[in-house]
């Protein structure tokens, strides 16, 4: 046993060794995921968006994740192991990694950092973001179209602003079709659990809404909807496999053309922290083909697609907060600050915000 | 009439993989060997189940495969913590981790595949029974097993002189030993059973309640599953009335927050916890029963030279 024990110790220490000898030419990029790559959803996006850098950058970068790390305090340990382990970049996929990058980030003043959908920068770390909220207009437009009952069932996370804009933002939408237009809101305080949000979507439609939005990761609850006959939004990847019958469209995200300009750019020697928020337009936010739908609702939805590509903000006003107060006048235009640090409900959402 | 039924059988969903995975461990550890490795047993049946479905194209080979795949994996544990004589906590925590790792290692090729859901029974003239036609005659084949599966353990537990035996070596290996009753062995058989119950209820998740495989699909069932054993005081039909509790609790809560009832969904969300505690322990507050009841040797190795 012990001879065994030793032979093994050997082996890994040479292998981790040859691993250090073979990286030292190569930049090494590095991943943290708060969900298993194999979650088919958020995660499991971003790690395409890793494939893509390897593919386009190949020989001259070498890249690592670690997965299913767990928000908060305890992330700190996962950025500080890359960061000792030789990663030059590491990008923060997730929002809770926000504090904990912050603090590894001064600690590792060599080693570049990105913290997605974040709003905390550092001389050595930069945020990134997707407006997926752009594509939830176009969602809350076609549910107004296609919903019989008027009602659509939300099934969403936890309350950080992130969500609550795309809430506000499918609302503005689908008041735009119907003014009446209402939403039920289920939070499930968590990113994944399938079994969990397929129970959602099965109360939501047991009382009445006959259209599901979720802002969670799994597929489970565009299967109630296949089940059950009704339609449903895919989320952060198509998933129409899944629902043939039900998806309406997918809000899918593309974060490979990001990785790769960062990943050249630190190759380069050029990397600088930066803030960008990227939309339809850059091709980060994407709707998967329209199906399930008449041809005037698909029409409806590219036409809106389109207009939100040319640059028109969904946040546009005249736009009322919950309780009727004036938000944004006539023709004004949402910052990106408020927007980013969104806490509060637009008119006609039926929940009361967890704070 | 109809939601009732619709949130009855959402409830009944909820809590079958609960109930099938306790009652496994309730039987573990009334051998008097703790298994903290449910939650890995129980992702490595979904993962097993899922993936003899999907190759085969029957969920009915998934559902054999699910029960094999526990039954297999909890061998492991043991031969650790009954031949080895290992420490049973860290064993079935290792347990769990390496089921989760592996787990999402063999299901790399499964992911983002749509899996085919075990039908519902679907009996001519009874399931069409308005209310309880759908209740007694249409869920899943599953569900059917939980139920028979608590029945009979009960029976097995508290009815049969081999039952007798299982609690005897739980409350006393050693004196069970002295008497020649075969402690090991029967410990072989009740971990085995315990890690079949769990990979049977890691296959409700991914071929009835939600048909698909992820990673991480369990999402800390079968650490709820563990914690129901010790608040239901090692009785399987207490058991059976925490899943459910925990399982209609845990509907109700959606159910409230979907209506719009205005309170925190935070404090929503930790209800189905805290009410099958409170309940459970209101159920078993007689501490001289419960002591009773509670398996003497649970979680001491046993060597049987010693």
């Amino acid at each position: 046993m012990k001879k065994l024990l030793i032979a093994l110790m050997t082996t890994t220490a040479a292998l981790s060794l040859a691993a250090t000898a073979e990286a030292a030419d190569k930049l090494k990029a590095c991943w943290v995921y708060t969900g298993p790559i194999g979650d088919f959803g958020y995660s499991y996006q971003h790690d395409q968006g890793r494939l893509e850098v390897e593919k386009a950058l190949g020989d001259k970068v070498e890249t690592a994740y670690l997965e299913n790390v767990s928000e908060g305090p305890d992330a700190d340990r996962a950025f500080e192991r890359l960061a000792r382990e030789g990663c030059k970049i590491i990008f923060g996929t997730s929002f809770g990694f926000m504090d904990p990058e912050v603090k590894v980030a001064k600690k590792f003043p060599k080693v570049m950092f990105e913290h997605a959908t974040g709003y905390k920068t550092g001389d050595n770390l930069g945020i990134y973001n997707a407006r997926f909220y752009e594509g939830r207009y176009v969602l809350g437009q076609i549910a107004a179209k296609e919903s019989k009952a008027g009602v659509a069932g939300y099934i969403v996370s936890f309350p950080i602003p992130e969500v609550v804009m795309g809430i506000n933002s499918f609302m503005l939408g689908a008041q735009s079709i119907n003014p009446n237009f209402k939403a039920k809101i289920v939070w499930v305080n968590s990113w994944f659990d399938p079994g969990k949000e397929a129970d959602a979507a099965k109360a939501l439609f047991d009382q009445g809404a006959d259209i599901i939005v979720q802002h969670t990761d799994s597929t489970a609850a565009l299967q109630v909807a296949e089940e059950r006959k009704l339609h449903g939004f895919g989320q952060s990847s198509d998933m129409i496999k899944f629902a043939p019958k039900a998806q309406l469209t997918s809000l899918t995200d593309e974060w490979g053309p990001y990785y790769i300009s960062r990943v050249q750019a630190a190759l380069d020697g050029t990397w600088k922290p930066d803030n960008v928020w990227l939309g339809i337009k850059d091709g980060a936010v994407k709707l998967a083909p329209y199906t399930n739908m008449p041809d005037d609702v698909k029409a409806m939805a590219e036409a809106t697609e389109k207009k939100i590509a040319g640059g028109w903000n969904p946040f546009t006003g005249p736009v009322a907060k919950q309780d009727g107060t004036p938000w944004l006048k006539d023709g004004e235009v949402a910052d990106d600050g408020t927007l980013l640090g969104m806490n509060f409900y637009v008119k006609g959402v039926d929940d009361k915000l967890p704070q | 009439m109809d939601i009732t039924v619709n949130i009855l059988l959402t409830i009944a969903t909820a809590a079958t993989p609960l109930l099938i995975a306790a009652i496994g461990e309730l039987v573990v550890e009334r051998s008097g060997v703790l298994n903290l490795g449910v939650e890995g047993m129980m992702i490595m049946g979904a993962v097993g189940g899922f993936g003899a479905s999907y190759l085969t194209g029957s969920p009915w080979i998934g559902l054999l495969a699910a029960i094999a795949m526990g039954a297999v994996f909890s061998l492991l544990f043991a031969v650790m913590t009954l031949s080895l004589a290992t420490n049973q906590v860290a064993t079935g925590l290792s347990l769990t981790l390496l089921g989760l790792g592996l787990s999402g290692m063999m299901g790399t090729r499964f992911v983002g595949q749509p899996g085919e859901r075990l039908p519902n029974l679907d009996i001519p003239g009874l399931t069409s029974i308005p209310v309880i036609g759908r209740l007694l005659f249409g869920q899943d084949p599953i569900f059917y097993i939980s139920i028979a599966l608590t029945a009979a353990v009960m029976w097995f537990l508290f009815k049969t002189r081999t039952g007798l035996t299982l609690r005897s070596i739980g409350d006393s290996h050693t004196s069970a030993h002295a008497l020649g009753i075969h402690v090991i062995r029967y410990r072989y058989l009740a971990v085995i059973f315990g890690g079949a119950c769990a990979g049977l209820a890691g296959g409700h998740l991914s071929l009835v309640y939600t048909p698909q495989w992820v990673e991480n699909m369990s999402a800390g069932r079968g650490w709820i599953a563990l914690a129901l054993v010790v608040f239901a005081s090692w009785r399987p039909w207490r058991v059976l009335a925490g899943a459910y509790i925990f399982g209609a609790v845990w509907i109700g809560q959606l159910h409230a927050q979907a209506f719009g009832i205005p309170v925190p969904s935070q404090f929503l969300s930790s209800l189905p916890y805290l009410a099958t505690v409170v309940v459970l322990v209101l159920i078993s507050r007689n501490k001289r029963l419960t002591m009773m009841n509670t398996p003497a040797s649970l979680g001491q190795p046993f060597v049987p030279d010693r």
